[in-house]
Parts: structure tokens; sequence; C-alpha cells
């Protein structure tokens, strides 16, 4: 399990806001048969460019060939990999738990200050939370004790901290 | 690179069509042939050629049209265009753009495509080419907006031909192409702001690559692809010189260092000479100059030259690394490095070496003579080196005959050696020749190909006669896809399967069939006086030469081994090789 943490890893790209960028850079990883777990796609300040943030498992080598690769692309302005170190993540998950409605009570008492109630359905409820993955792994684990029904995950956002950009 | 500047744009010009401003815009780049096959979707663009001071190559196969633009692109180092229409005519070219992906080749494919309101509702002809090339192009682009026309070809012409080069797809819908050019401006500024050129080389990367050489005794030289491109020729002879370094090449860098040079070892790897692969096994010190470390030439990576310095110059900083790890390395053009290195380096004690690899020379030269069962292919093209001396461009097809070919006929210069290595691209060897004497219509330029590869691109005789290009093609015919059966024979215990040619025509009187002169060799004593009437002919000749059916390349190293595994003669009868684990 240690292991395979450590193999996961958070890339940033900045990209031209052009058809087909999305492509050209899912196949790079495609080729070389690395599994993308998460992508994230969305606007910059500048309307030019588009933002994406892909995890993924796999060895240090093929991903220095896959970072190397996509940033040769024309479209792809930079490529960078984000450490712990210098960057802070954030995810969004969206749970749907079963509810019946004698136990509402108790459990948004116990997600109290862990995670805020989206939606109240006769049966079911949708908790959201915004943190770091293992935040939302952790409140998964303690939902699972109700039900999940449903999950529904943003992917990992990465920033770069203090005057260093992303 | 260079690239022609654009022309000024005249402001006095009455309305033009996406069409005609796309035509303007490849004048204005210099642009002197298209290859192509029309189409309806791309009749608007072949509407404006009518007129155009661009020459119009009809092929009769889109695959044709784009080893001609390769062809030309390799021996003139400009890049070649091709224009096609949308549909089958565009997914024909998909072979050509990665060949030329392959092997860096600087080209500009144009596909017509369905009106763009219909573009994914299966309309007649209509084929996802920008999708479908993706993985294959060095950029493409989908036009949709007939203003941006300039802008997308001054950037394709741009990026095809700076850095690394390779091949860029624009797709054009007939509505773009038809639609009124509005623009200011045939010149717009560019907007690839991802686009980067390596700068200039590193000081420090260069000085730490000339201190690894410091009391090297055995090194060599790797000459590859990207020091033809770079047109590093003299700077590596400056270094070789200097260092008193032998110099081998690969596959696609050959001639860059003249093979012809007492300090060349030829070309090593998989079918190389047993003197280069012994090198490799010796040497202290390897430097690649723009070569990939192919799995062609280190077979495997982790038993290549073991315990040698390993150097690499290459302009893309993606292929650091890819193949193994170098010991030091300069990103960027390999001429401008090699300069610079040469300034930085001292001669080397080498004599021990180079009495060492004289002996390997000695003991294991190339085996041409001819054979009691009949002709040979070595023997043919050793014949042919006599007669054209190194003057001649030399476009090969894929498979035994190129092996043979690339280890006789010796390239004194780097653009004079066509050669689809990457891909291994059957077909490539003919069309591309044709491709060249367009662009050197003065030179002697001959295609050397199988009677494999021949037959999957010759309609394109009927291109070679209408323009009268004086293209000999030499024709190795041993009825066989050879370089299969030779694998079958050596490691499948001879189990021949899908490699027979039975029913090949007869070339000669195809050739006449297209009005062609055609010269028949099948005896060993007629091969020099033939092969001297048919390159002393005016106009175009096919040589068709037969030759034994069951011949084998050697030296091999089979794929995945090292050169320390290299099968320099042929194997006993009932020698059992065990099957390669590398893939081809």
């Amino acid at each position: 399990m240690e292991s395979q943490k450590s193999n996961i890893h958070t890339i940033s790209f900045l990209v031209a806001n052009k058809p087909g960028v999305l492509v050209r850079v899912a196949q790079v990883f495609a080729r070389r048969g690395y599994n993308i777990d998460s992508l994230v796609v969305s606007a910059t300040v500048n309307p030019k460019y588009s933002r994406m943030t892909i995890t993924a498992t796999g060895n240090v080598e093929t991903l220095e060939q896959i970072i190397k690769q996509s940033a040769k692309l024309i479209d792809v302005i930079h490529a960078s990999e984000h450490t712990g170190i210098d960057s802070v993540t954030r995810e969004f998950a969206l749970f749907k738990v079963k509810c019946p409605s004698n136990k509402k009570t108790s459990i948004i008492k116990a997600l109290k200050n862990k995670a805020h109630v989206v939606d109240e359905h006769q049966s079911t409820l949708i908790i959201g939370k915004t943190g770091t993955t293992e935040d939302l792994d952790l409140l998964e684990t303690e939902l699972k004790k109700f039900g999940i029904i449903e999950m529904v995950r943003s992917g990992k956002l990465v920033m770069a901290t203090g005057k260093e950009t992303t | 690179m260079l690239l022609c500047a654009p022309m000024k744009n005249t402001s006095s010009q009455k309305s033009m069509t996406g069409a005609e401003a796309l035509i303007r815009c490849l004048e204005n780049y210099g642009v002197e042939y298209i290859w192509g096959l029309s189409g309806g979707a791309a009749i608007p663009i072949f509407d404006a050629l009518v007129g155009s001071k661009i020459k119009l190559i009809l092929v009769r196969h889109e695959q044709g049209a784009t080893h001609m633009a390769d062809g030309y692109a390799r021996a003139t180092g400009k890049p070649g265009v091709v224009l096609v229409t949308s549909g089958p005519g565009a997914t024909n070219t998909v072979t050509g753009i990665m060949t030329a992906h392959m092997d860096s080749v600087p080209m500009i494919v144009l596909t017509g495509q369905t009106i763009s309101p219909m573009l994914g509702k299966d309309a007649f002809q209509e084929s996802d080419i920008f999708g479908i090339t993706m993985p294959v192009v060095k950029h493409s682009y989908l036009v949709k907006v007939t203003n941006d026309i300039p802008r997308v070809i001054k950037e394709a012409f741009h990026i095809t031909n700076t850095g690394r080069p390779g091949p860029v797809l624009i797709d054009l819908p007939k509505d773009v192409t038809s639609a009124t050019f509005t623009g200011t401006t045939l010149d717009p500024k560019m907007d690839i702001p991802g686009y980067k050129i390596p700068a200039k080389p590193k000081k420090s990367d260069i000085l730490k690559m000339a201190k690894l050489f410091k009391g090297s005794k055995r090194p060599v030289l790797l000459v590859g692809h990207g020091a033809v491109i770079a047109r590093a020729g003299d700077a590596i002879k400056k270094l070789a010189y200097k260092l008193k370094s032998p110099v081998t090449n690969t596959l696609l860098g050959k001639g860059e260092f003249p093979e012809t040079d007492p300090l060349s070892l030829g070309m090593l790897g998989m079918h190389g000479t047993a003197y280069a692969n012994l090198a490799l096994t010796r040497c202290d010190l390897i430097m690649s100059i723009g070569s990939r470390w192919d799995d062609r030439i280190n077979g495997n990576p982790a038993k290549f030259c073991i315990g040698a310095k390993k150097l690499h110059i290459d302009i893309d900083a993606a292929e650091i690394n890819k193949i193994l790890k170098p010991d030091a390395y300069c990103i960027g053009d390999a001429r401008e490095i090699v300069e610079e290195l040469v300034k930085c380096v001292d001669t080397l004690d080498t004599k021990e070496w180079l009495k060492e690899l004289d002996g390997y020379k000695a003991k294991y030269p190339l085996n041409s003579a001819s054979s009691e069962k009949g002709l040979t292919a070595q023997y043919v093209l050793h014949e042919l080196q006599n007669v054209t001396q190194g003057r001649a461009i030399i476009s090969t097809d894929v498979g035994q005959h190129q092996m043979w070919s690339a280890q006789f006929n010796l390239a004194i210069k780097g653009t004079r050696w066509l050669s689809s290595g990457g891909a291994g691209t059957m077909g490539f060897g003919f069309p591309a020749a044709v491709g060249a004497q367009f662009g050197c219509p003065k030179d002697l330029v001959v295609a050397v190909v199988g009677d494999g590869g021949f037959q999957m691109t010759l309609s394109e005789l009927a291109t070679v006669f209408i323009h009268k290009l004086p293209v000999k093609v030499l024709i190795i015919d041993n009825k066989y896809l050879g370089m299969v059966r030779q694998w079958q024979e050596l490691f499948f215990e001879n189990r021949l399967s899908g490699v027979d040619l039975e029913g090949n025509p007869d070339f000669v009187k195809l050739a006449e069939a297209y009005h062609i002169k055609g010269v028949h060799i099948d005896k060993a004593e007629h091969v020099r006086a033939r092969l001297e009437e048919a390159i002393n002919f005016p106009g175009p000749v096919v040589i068709w030469a037969e030759v034994i059916k069951g011949d084998n390349v050697f030296p091999m190293i089979p794929a995945g081994k090292s050169a320390y595994e290299m099968i320099i003669e042929p194997p006993h009868r009932d020698t059992k090789l065990e099957k390669p684990t590398g893939s081809t």
C-alpha cells in the first residue's frame, strides 16, 4: 500500500484552450499504458489557456517520459509534476447516503464540522466536502456505515504555493 | 532549419477564396511542388492551383504522394507538401505521415474535409483525419474559419521544419476553402506560445561531455539522423579527426560522416558491420550525435556498451533518458553542439584502438561474392556501388535488400541516403526516390527496392513516365518477403508462412507497359554492363535483378540480444537458434 501511494503523481498542464488538446494529452498517457486516476480541466484567468490537473499511478521513469512527451505538444504551454512540499491540493466530493427519516437527525449530527448536507430527500442525503484526498477518503469510510448509494469526486486540483505559479 | 521568408503581401488584391489564399501562402513559402490526388472535398483547392506557379504532381495513390513529399524533404531539407481529399483520400496518407513522423521529416499534409456543418454526421467521404492522425503528427489543425488559413499555414511551416522536424496535418472543410477570404494579410502573427525550439546549447553541458573524453582510449562516435538533419557532417569530421576516434552510423545517419573514410566503421546494429558491433563490445565511451539509441541499435539497453561512458546529443529533450541514462548530455542542434565540442576536447591516444578495429575489418569483411547457386543481391549492390561511386542518391525500400544496400552502398553525404528507418514502411523506396528526383533534378537517383515493397506503390511508374523523371529502379527480386523468411528459417524451424511471393510479374514487361525501359539481370557476368547501361540511359529505367531465393543477411544480432551475441557467419544448418525476445 505504501509503495503504491508513492507512485501516485499529480501533474499540472497549462494548455491552449483549443479543441483536441485533451485528446492529445490523454494519448500520451494511454500510449504508455499509464492509467489516469483523475482529471480536471477548467478555465484559467486567461481565456486563451486552460488548466489540466491529472493524477496518475505508475513508475517515475515512465512519468518523466510522459511529462516530456506532453510538454512537446504544441498546445501544451508547460507541464510539471507537483509534490506536497511546493503545492496545495484540494478535492471535492459528493456522497449520496441512505437515510431513513428516523435516523436523519443523528446522521446530520454525526457529520457536524466534517461535511455539509447539500440535499435532503425523504430517504437520502447528499453530503458534500472539500478537502485533501485523504480527508475525503476518511469521510468515505465513515459514511460507509450508513450505506453509500453513490459517490462523485471532482478529481484533484493543485496549486503551487508562494510566488511560484502552477 | 531555414524557411523561405514569405514575400510581402501586396495590398491591391481582388477578393479571393480561402483556397486561393492558401495557395498564395504556399507560393510565398517557396513551395515548388504539391503531390496529390483530387477528390470532391478538395476541389476548391485544386481549382485554386490552376494557374499557380506551384506544380501539381498527380499521383496514382495518396500513399505515393506522402512518400514523394518525404523523399523530396529528405533530399532537399525543404518540407514536402501533400494535397488530398477527405475520407479515404485522407486515410491513405496515414502510413506516409507515420513514416515521416518516425524519421523526423518535415511535411505538410492538406486534407479536404466535408463542409463544417456536416462534421461528425457521417457525411459522404467524411473521416475524422484530425483524430486519426493525432498520434503520428508533430501538430495538426482543423480549420474552422477561412481567415485563419494564412496563420495556420505560417505556423505549420514553422513547426514542421524547426527543432525536431515532423509532419503537420491541416484539415480543410470545403466550406472554409470556398468562402471569401476577408483577412487583411497573408503574413499574420503566429500564435503558438506552447512551441519551444531548444535554445543555444548550454556551454556547461558541452564542457561536461568534453571532460568525459579525457583519458578515453577506445571512443566511438555514433552518428544518427539528427546529425543529418542538422547538417553536422563537417563538424563531426573535425571532431573525429581531432579525437582520432572511429565513427559508426545508424541506418539513417549514413553518409553524414563519409562511410568511405578510414575512421568509419559503417553501420552498426542488427545488420550492421561486424567491426562496428565489435567496437560496441569493446569501447570505453560512446557518444550519440542525433541518434535515439533505437532498439535496432542497442538490442538490449541493459547490455549496450557495458561499462562504457555514454554521451547523448539530441535536439529533443524527451529522448534523454528514454532508452538509457547517459553520463552526460546536451540538448540542442547537433551541428552547433559538435562545433563547440571540437574546441573543448584534446586528441586521444587511440592508436591501439584503431589498430584493433582495423584487425576486425580485415578479419570480418562484408561478403559480396557471387554464389555458385546463382546471382546474389550483395553482388548486384556492390556492383551498383562500383558504378555509382557514391554519387547517386539512393532510396531504399524495407527488408533484406535495404540492409544489403546499407552494407554495400557506402554513403558520402547524409542527404544521399533515403530509407524508412523508424517505421520500416514497405512501399516507401520507389516514391521517395521519385520525390528526391523532383527536388534534385540533376542528380542520379536510384531506388533500391525488393519485389515485395515495389509492388505496393509501383503504380507511380505512371508519375515517373508523365514527368519524364530519369529515376532508376533496381528491383532485387528473390520472390520472397525475404526478411521474414530469414527469421522463419533461423528461428521458426523454416516453417515458411506468408512469405512466398509466387506469381511475381515480369518486371521488364511491367515497366514497358508503363512506357518505361526495362533491363533484366540474372547472371553475375551481366551485372556491371547492364547497370552501366541503365545508369547512363537518359530516362527512367526499371532494372529487374533476379537473385537467389534463400539468401540471408549477415551479420545479424537477433532482436533483443546485444552486440556481444552477434552472428557473423551463417550458422550451420542444424544449429538451433532460440526465438528472439525483442520485438522486430
